[in-house]
C-alpha cells in the first residue's frame, strides 16, 4: 500500500485524537479525485447527549471505507447521517456539513426522499418487506414513478442478477420473502437498494446476523459492487474490515481516531487507541 | 417527493386524530348544556338529596337520591362478585393453566366479554330471575340482587382481562427471587405476584366497576325498575342508566324531564370519567414502578 | 401432608373455580339461548317480516336493519379510527398532543353507552335534524366503536418493525408512500380484527340506537339513510317489555336473541382467529 500522509484531509481537523502530518493530499484522495463524499465538522446530538465530536472524514469514489470501532462508538449514527435517516428520531440536533458531490445534503434545501435515491442503505437485520420478492426489488422502483411492467421486470431480473441472487429466486419472485433464508434476505435487500440505482451505498453492519457463508457472499458482492459503486461499510468485524475495503476509518466515542488506507491501519496504525484496539486490547 | 402533498397528508391526519378529543369534548359541552337547565326548576341539593323520582307528576319531582342509590347496591353487587371471579380467574391463567389450557380459556372470557348485554339481560329476565323468585320466594325476581348478579357476571371478564395483563407485566424475577428463599407457588403468589401487580389489579377493578355503572339494557330488564330507595337487595330498584333508557322516549325534548334525564346522564358521565382518569394513572404509575413503557 | 402444602391446595382449587364459573356461565348462555331459540328458528324466521302483531313470522327486517346500523358504523368509525391511529404510530410518537388524545380515547371506550344514545339524540336527531334515523344510529354508533378501531389499530401499526419503515425510506419512499405501501398492508390482519370486533359490539349494542334510529315495527322495509329501522338487540327489547302477547312473544325473543348471539359470537371467534394466526405468522 502507498502511503501518501495526511490522514484528515478537512481543514478544522478533529482535536488532537488525528495524526497529522504536513499539508498535501489524503489518503483516499491519491488517485486525484475530488471525493464523492465529505463530511466537514460534524457533530451529531441525541438531545443533550453529544454523539459525534467534529467528525470530518471523506468517502472516495468507487472505493469502499470502512468505519470500525467498538458497539456505542458512533459510527452507525455517522453513516445514517449521510441518507438523513437519522432524521427520524426525534429530538437530534446536527452540526457541520455533509457534501454529496460537493452539495450540502443536511439543509432544508435538500429532499431527503431524493437523497435516499441516490444513497441507498442496507441495514444490520435483513429488513424484506412483508411482500413478494418481485415486490420487494420493484418497490423503490414504483415509488418512483416506473408504472411499466416490462420495464419493472427487466430492472427486478438486473438487480437480482447484480445481487447474486437471481439464480436461487429466479422460479419463486411471486413467493414471500419472508420465505428466504437470512443471507437470502439480505441479499435481497442488497438488490432491491440497487435496483434504484443509487450512486451511493450505505453498508450499515450487513452481516451482522449471518453465518458465515452467506457473509463471505455479501462480502465478494461488496468487492463485486465497488466498480460502480462509492460505498461505506459500518463493521465490527476486522477481518471484513480488512477484506474488503479501501480505507479504514476508527471510531471512538463518538470522535474519528485515525483514518487511512486499510493496509496501512491495519500493519501500522499510528494511534495509539487505534493500535489498542485492533489488537483486541478492548472493544 | 411532493412536499406540499405530503403536509397536506399529515395535515389530514392530524385533522383526524383530533377527532377523538372533539368527541369527547362535544360529548362534555353537550351534557352540560342539555343538562343544566334542570337547576332552572329545582336546586342542586334538592336534585341529588331529593328521595322522590316522580318525572311525570303533576307538579314533578326530580330527586334523583333513589336512582343513585339503586346505581350503588347494583354496582356493589356486581363488585362482590366480578372482583373475586375476575381476580381468581386472572390468577388461573397466569398461574395454573397450561399453554393449551390457555388456548381455551382466553377465548372463552373474551367471547363472554363480547356477549351484548340485552342478551344477558334477556337471560336475567327469563332464566335467573325465576330461580332468584324461587329460591328467596319472592313476589317477583326482578331486584336490585339479580341486577347485582348479573352485572357482576358481565363484569367478570373485562376484570379478568385487565387483571391478567396486569399479573404478565410482573418480573419473573420476582418469582425466582421467592422460589429461592423457600417460599412454595402459593405463597409466592399471594404474598409476591398479586402485591406487586397490585395497582394494576385495582385498575382491572375501577375498570369493572365503571363498566357495571354504565351498564344499560341489563339493569332496564332486570333490576325492576322501582324508583324508590333501596332497603333490601330484594327490593326491585331503578338505576341511573334505567331511567334515562326508560324515560327518555317519552320525554319531550327540552322539557323539564328531558333536562333531568340529561343531568342524571351527566353525573353517570362524571363518574365514569373519573374513575377512567384514576385507571388510567394508577396504571400508568404501575408500569413506570415495574420499569416498563415511558 | 404439611399445613402449607393443603394451604396451597386449597387455594388453587379456589383459583380453579373462579375460573370455572366463567366457563359455567357462558355455557348456561349459550345452553338457554340455543336450546330454546332453536325451535324458533326456520327459513320463515330469518326471511319473512313480522306478522299478527309481532306474534309470528319473522324478524327480517330486524336483522337487516341491525346490518345497516352496524355497516354504517364501521363506514363511520374505520376512516376516522385509522387516521387517529397512523397519526399517533406514525406522525408524532410523543408529545404531549398525542398523550391528550390518547387519554381521549381511553376515556371514549369507557362511556357508558347509554350516554353515547343522548349525546346521539342532542346532536344527530335534534341538532343535526337526522331525525330518528339510519343515519343517526350509524353515526351514534360509530362514535361508541371509535376507540375500540383506535386502539386495535394503534396495536397493529406498533407491531409493524421500525426496521421495514426505515427499509422503505431508505429506497427515496416519502412518508406517506411508506405508510400506504408498507405499514398499513403489514397492519391490515390487525386492523381486520378491530373491524369485526366493532361489528360485534356496533350489532349487539341497544342503549345508543334506543333514541336515535330504533322502531319497535315498521311496516316494510327502509328505504333511505333517514328511515327509521327494526334491529335485533332492540326487537328483543321490545317483545320482552311492550308486547300483549307475553307468549308467543317470548318465544320469537328467544329466537332473535339466539339470531343476534350467533352473529356476535361469529364475529369475536373470526377475530380470535384471525389474531392467532397473525402471531404465528410474525413469529415463522
Amino acid at each position: 500500500m502507498l502511503s501518501v500522509t495526511l490522514e484528515n484531509p478537512a481543514a478544522g481537523a478533529p482535536s488532537g485524537a488525528v495524526i497529522l502530518n504536513a499539508g498535501g493530499t489524503a489518503e483516499g484522495d491519491a488517485v486525484g479525485v475530488e471525493p464523492k463524499i465529505s463530511a466537514r465538522g460534524v457533530n451529531f446530538y441525541y438531545g443533550s447527549k453529544r454523539a459525534l465530536r467534529d467528525i470530518s472524514l471523506d468517502f472516495a469514489p468507487r472505493m469502499v471505507t470502512a468505519i470500525i470501532g467498538p458497539s456505542g462508538c458512533g459510527k452507525s449514527t455517522f453513516i445514517r447521517l449521510i441518507n438523513r435517516m437519522n432524521e427520524l428520531v426525534p429530538g437530534t440536533r446536527l452540526e457541520g456539513e455533509i457534501l454529496l458531490d460537493g452539495l450540502d445534503i443536511t439543509g432544508p434545501a435538500c429532499d431527503a426522499a431524493e437523497l435516499r435515491k441516490r444513497v441507498g442503505m442496507v441495514f444490520q437485520k435483513p429488513n424484506p418487506f412483508p411482500k413478494t420478492i418481485f415486490e420487494n426489488v420493484a418497490y423503490g422502483l414504483e415509488v418512483g414513478g416506473l408504472r411499466d411492467r416490462l420495464a419493472l421486470e427487466e430492472r427486478v431480473e438486473l438487480s437480482l442478477r447484480k445481487a447474486a441472487l437471481w439464480d436461487e429466486v429466479k422460479d419463486r419472485l411471486r413467493e414471500s420473502a419472508l420465505g428466504l433464508s437470512g443471507g437470502q434476505q439480505q441479499r435481497l435487500c442488497i438488490a432491491r437498494c440497487l435496483a434504484v440505482e443509487p450512486e451511493v451505498i450505505l453498508f450499515d453492519e450487513p452481516c451482522a446476523s449471518l453465518d458465515p457463508i452467506s457473509t463471505a457472499k455479501i462480502e465478494e458482492l461488496i468487492l463485486e459492487l465497488k466498480r460502480q459503486y462509492t460505498i461505506a461499510i459500518v463493521t465490527h468485524n476486522m477481518q471484513q474490515a480488512a477484506r474488503v475495503s479501501d480505507r479504514t476509518a476508527f471510531f471512538l466515542m463518538g470522535e474519528l481516531i485515525e483514518v487511512g488506507p486499510t493496509g496501512r491501519i491495519f500493519k501500522a496504525p499510528r494511534d495509539k487507541r487505534t493500535e489498542d484496539y485492533i489488537t483486541g486490547r478492548f472493544g | 417527493m411532493n412536499t406540499t402533498k405530503e403536509k397536506l397528508i399529515k395535515l389530514l391526519f392530524t385533522a383526524a386524530a383530533f377527532s377523538s378529543l372533539a368527541l369527547l369534548a362535544g360529548i362534555i359541552i353537550v351534557l352540560f348544556r342539555e343538562a343544566l337547565p334542570v337547576f332552572n326548576f329545582v336546586s342542586p341539593l334538592a336534585f341529588l338529596g331529593g328521595e322522590s323520582w316522580y318525572p311525570t307528576a303533576e307538579p314533578p319531582e326530580f330527586g334523583v337520591y333513589p336512582l343513585i342509590m339503586a346505581s350503588a347496591w347494583v354496582t356493589a353487587i356486581a363488585l362482590a362478585i366480578c372482583v373475586p371471579l375476575g381476580v381468581g380467574s386472572a390468577l388461573y391463567l397466569h398461574e395454573l393453566a397450561g399453554e393449551r389450557q390457555r388456548a381455551v380459556l382466553k377465548p372463552v372470557i373474551e367471547v363472554l366479554a363480547s356477549v351484548p348485554s340485552i342478551i344477558y339481560g334477556f337471560f336475567g329476565m327469563t332464566v335467573m330471575a325465576p330461580l332468584m323468585q324461587e329460591a328467596f320466594d319472592l313476589p317477583i325476581g326482578l331486584c336490585a340482587l339479580t341486577a347485582g348478579v348479573i352485572l357482576g357476571v358481565m363484569a367478570t371478564p373485562t376484570v379478568a382481562s385487565i387483571a391478567e395483563d396486569a399479573l404478565g407485566y410482573v418480573p419473573r424475577s420476582f418469582r425466582e427471587a421467592s422460589f429461592a428463599l423457600g417460599a412454595n407457588r402459593w405463597e409466592t403468589l399471594v404474598k409476591v405476584i398479586v402485591p406487586a401487580a397490585g395497582s394494576g389489579i385495582s385498575t382491572a377493578v375501577i375498570l369493572g366497576m365503571s363498566r357495571a355503572i354504565g351498564e344499560t339494557m341489563t339493569v332496564l330488564m332486570v333490576a325492576g325498575g322501582a324508583a324508590v330507595v333501596p332497603s333490601s337487595v330484594f327490593d326491585p330498584v331503578r338505576p341511573m342508566t334505567a331511567a334515562i333508557a326508560a324515560e327518555m322516549g317519552e320525554a319531550p325534548v327540552g322539557g323539564e324531564h328531558y333536562h333531568a334525564l340529561f343531568a342524571i346522564a351527566l353525573a353517570l358521565f362524571l363518574v365514569t370519567f373519573v374513575f377512567n382518569i384514576a385507571a388510567e394513572f394508577i396504571s400508568r404509575r404501575y408500569r413506570l414502578k415495574l420499569g416498563l413503557a415511558r | 401432608m404439611t399445613k402449607r402444602d393443603l394451604f396451597q391446595k386449597a387455594g388453587f382449587a379456589m383459583l380453579g373455580l373462579c375460573m370455572a364459573a366463567n366457563v359455567v356461565f357462558l355455557g348456561a348462555i349459550l345452553w338457554f339461548i340455543a336450546s330454546r331459540g332453536l325451535p324458533a328458528i326456520s327459513w320463515e324466521f330469518l326471511t319473512a317480516a313480522p306478522r299478527d302483531a309481532m306474534t309470528a313470522g319473522g324478524i327480517a327486517p330486524a336483522i337487516l336493519g341491525t346490518l345497516y346500523l352496524t355497516l354504517g358504523a364501521v363506514a363511520v368509525a374505520l376512516p376516522l379510527g385509522v387516521a387517529c391511529a397512523v397519526y399517533l404510530t406514525e406522525y408524532s410518537p410523543k408529545g404531549w398532543a398525542v398523550n391528550l388524545i390518547r387519554i381521549s380515547v381511553n376515556n371514549l371506550a369507557g362511556v357508558p353507552s347509554v350516554v353515547f344514545g343522548l349525546f346521539g339524540l342532542a346532536v344527530f336527531v335534534k341538532g343535526a335534524g337526522f331525525g330518528v334515523s339510519i343515519l343517526s344510529g350509524s353515526l351514534t354508533l360509530g362514535m361508541l366503536t371509535l376507540p375500540l378501531i383506535i386502539s386495535a389499530s394503534q396495536e397493529a401499526l406498533v407491531a409493524v418493525p421500525q426496521s421495514v419503515r426505515e427499509a422503505s425510506l431508505a429506497l427515496g419512499a416519502s412518508r406517506w408512500e411508506t405508510i400506504r405501501k408498507v405499514v398499513l398492508p403489514a397492519a391490515l390482519p390487525g386492523i381486520l380484527t378491530g373491524v369485526i370486533l366493532s361489528v360485534g359490539r356496533a350489532a349487539g349494542e341497544t342503549a345508543p340506537i334506543l333514541f336515535t334510529a330504533a322502531a319497535f315495527y315498521l311496516k316494510g322495509y327502509p328505504d333511505s339513510i333517514f328511515s327509521e329501522v327494526m334491529a335485533l338487540p332492540y326487537h328483543i327489547y321490545a317483545l320482552m317489555t311492550e308486547g300483549t302477547h307475553p307468549e308467543a312473544q317470548t318465544r320469537i325473543a328467544y329466537g332473535s336473541s339466539l339470531v343476534l348471539l350467533a352473529l356476535v359470537l361469529a364475529m369475536s371467534m373470526l377475530a380470535i382467529y384471525i389474531r392467532q394466526r397473525q402471531r404465528r405468522s410474525y413469529h415463522a
